[in-house]
C-alpha cells in the first residue's frame, strides 16, 4: 500500500486534516477524500477552470496543485462562498441572470468571478472577459456569465 | 497519475542531493503548471517531485535600481506583475508574465519553470533574452551561471546536468532611455500557445533618435528560443526610421527556421516574424522615449 501523507490546512475557514497519496491533486482530494464535489474535473490540465479554488487569496486550478503542496495553506472553495446570511452576490446574480445551463462550469466561474471582484471591485467588461479567459463554458456562450459578473459588481457598489 | 513520491527540501543543498540521487527519475516542482500535466499524461516518467518552494532562494523577488532585478526560479507570474517597481522599471517583462496561460496559471507558473520547460514557443524566454537575463544554477559541484540565450538546447532540453536546478534569474539594472516589448500571435485572445513570439529591447542615445544597443529574440520559429544578434545590430546602424526597422525585421525573418505544424505553416510564421518584430520594435522604442 502506498504511503500516505498527513496534510493539515484551512478550507473555507475551518482547520482540516486529510490523508493523501503524493500523486493526488488538490482537486482529487477535495472530491474523493473530502467529498467536496463543488469543484469539477473538466480537463485535468489547467485549461477549463471548472476546478477553480482560491489558494492563499489567489485563483488557481486545483487540478494543477498537488495535495501535499497545501500543507499549512488556506483554501476557499465554492462551498465556502455562501454564508448564513445568504448567497454570495456573485451566486445570486448568476442565478438571477441565468448564467448557467448544465452548470458544470458554474462553480469554477463563480469562484473565478469572486476572485476578480475581490481584487477589482469595479471591473470593465473587457477586464471581466480577460480575467475569465481561463474558464470555459460549452452551453451559454458566456454573455450571461459576463453580464451577471458585472451585475454583481454593480450590486456591491450600491451597498 | 502514476504512483510518485513528493519531497519538499528546505535548502539548495538538500535539493541538489535529492536530484543527484534520482537523476532523471526526479523533476523539480515549482508552479507545476507544466510538470503536473506531463507526469499525469505519461509524457514524463518520474518517481519523485521535488517541491522547491520551501527554499527561500527560489522565492526571492528584488528590484533594485542599482543592483538590478533578481527573480527566484519559483516566483509566480502574479507576484511579478503585481510589483509596481518592476512594472515601472521593466515594463517589457510584464508583457510576458501577463500573457502566459491565464489568471489561474499566472497564480502558480514561474519564469524559472517556463525556462526549464524549454518549449520553443515559451512566452517569457524571448524577453528574458532581450533583457540580458542570466541563469544561476546550483548543483552537487557548486553553482554556475549561464546567459538565458544559452540555457535551452533543444525542444524540452536545457543545459542542466544531473543534480542541477535553476535557482534564480538575474537582470542588469534598467538602462537610461531603454524600452522593451514582447508580442505574440495566437488564434484566440488568450490562453493559446504562441504561433510566433518576438521580444525586443532597445536602448536609445540622449537624442532618442538612434539606438545604442538592441536585442531581438524570437519564439516558436526554431528548436529553441532564438536570439538574432544580427537583427539587433541592424537597429544600431543609424537613425531610427521605418526603413531601418523594416531592415531589422527582415534580418530576423531570415534567421527564423519555422516548421509547419497544427498551429501554423512555415511561410505564415515567417511572415508573422516580420510583422511582430516591427511592431515590437516600435513598442520598445516608444517605451524608451517615454
Amino acid at each position: 500500500m502506498t504511503k500516505k501523507l498527513h496534510i493539515s490546512c484551512k478550507i473555507n475557514g475551518k482547520e482540516i486534516d486529510f490523508l493523501c497519496e503524493a500523486r493526488q491533486s488538490l482537486l482529487e482530494v477535495l472530491r474523493d477524500e473530502l467529498k467536496m464535489t463543488g469543484a469539477k474535473e473538466g480537463c485535468n490540465n489547467g485549461n477549463c477552470g471548472a476546478c477553480n479554488v482560491i489558494l492563499d487569496g489567489r485563483l488557481v486550478n486545483s487540478c494543477l496543485v498537488m495535495a501535499p503542496e497545501v500543507q499549512g495553506h488556506s483554501i476557499t472553495t465554492i462551498e465556502g462562498l455562501a454564508s448564513a446570511e445568504g448567497l454570495h452576490p456573485v451566486q445570486q446574480c448568476f442565478l438571477e441572470g441565468a448564467a448557467l445551463q448544465c452548470g458544470i462550469c458554474t462553480p469554477g466561474f463563480i469562484v473565478a468571478a469572486k476572485a476578480l471582484l475581490d481584487q477589482n471591485p469595479q471591473p470593465t467588461e473587457h477586464q471581466v472577459r480577460h480575467w475569465l479567459a481561463g474558464n470555459l463554458c460549452r452551453c451559454t456562450g458566456y454573455d450571461k456569465i459576463v453580464r451577471s459578473t458585472l451585475e454583481a459588481a454593480a450590486c456591491s457598489a450600491k451597498k | 497519475m502514476k504512483d510518485i513520491d513528493y519531497a519538499a527540501p528546505k535548502t539548495v543543498a538538500e535539493a541538489t542531493a535529492l536530484l543527484n540521487d534520482k537523476g532523471d527519475r526526479a523533476r523539480i516542482l515549482a508552479g507545476g503548471t507544466d510538470v503536473i500535466v506531463q507526469v499525469r499524461e505519461g509524457r514524463r516518467d518520474i518517481d519523485l517531485l521535488v517541491d522547491i518552494k520551501h527554499i527561500p532562494d527560489v522565492n526571492e523577488l528584488v528590484c533594485d535600481a542599482a543592483k538590478g532585478l533578481v527573480i527566484g526560479a519559483a516566483v509566480p507570474c502574479c507576484r511579478i506583475y503585481e510589483n509596481k517597481e518592476i512594472a515601472r522599471a521593466y515594463p517589457g517583462l510584464l508583457d510576458s508574465v501577463t500573457l502566459i496561460g491565464g489568471i489561474q496559471i499566472q497564480s502558480r507558473a514561474s519564469l524559472g519553470g517556463n525556462l526549464c520547460n524549454a518549449s520553443p514557443a515559451a512566452d517569457s524566454i524571448p524577453l528574458l533574452i532581450a533583457l540580458e537575463g542570466v541563469c544561476d544554477i546550483a548543483g552537487p559541484k557548486g553553482t554556475r551561471s549561464v546567459p538565458v540565450e544559452q540555457f535551452c538546447t533543444a525542444p524540452g532540453k536545457t543545459v542542466l546536468q544531473r543534480g542541477e536546478f535553476l535557482v534564480r534569474l538575474r537582470f542588469p539594472p534598467p538602462k537610461k532611455n531603454a524600452g522593451a516589448s514582447y508580442l505574440r500571435f495566437i488564434p484566440r485572445n488568450e490562453m493559446d500557445i504562441a504561433v510566433v513570439g518576438a521580444g525586443v529591447s532597445v536602448q536609445l542615445d540622449a537624442s532618442k533618435a538612434r539606438c545604442t544597443s538592441a536585442r531581438i529574440a524570437l519564439a516558436a520559429v526554431a528548436p529553441t528560443p532564438l536570439l538574432v544578434a544580427d537583427a539587433g545590430a541592424a537597429l544600431v546602424d543609424g537613425a531610427i526610421t521605418d526603413q531601418l526597422i523594416d531592415k531589422a525585421a527582415k534580418v530576423a525573418q531570415a534567421a527564423a527556421k519555422p516548421i509547419s505544424d497544427m498551429r501554423g505553416d512555415a511561410d505564415y510564421r515567417r511572415h508573422l516574424v516580420g510583422v511582430l518584430v516591427k511592431r515590437a520594435i516600435h513598442a520598445a522604442v516608444a517605451r524608451a522615449k517615454a
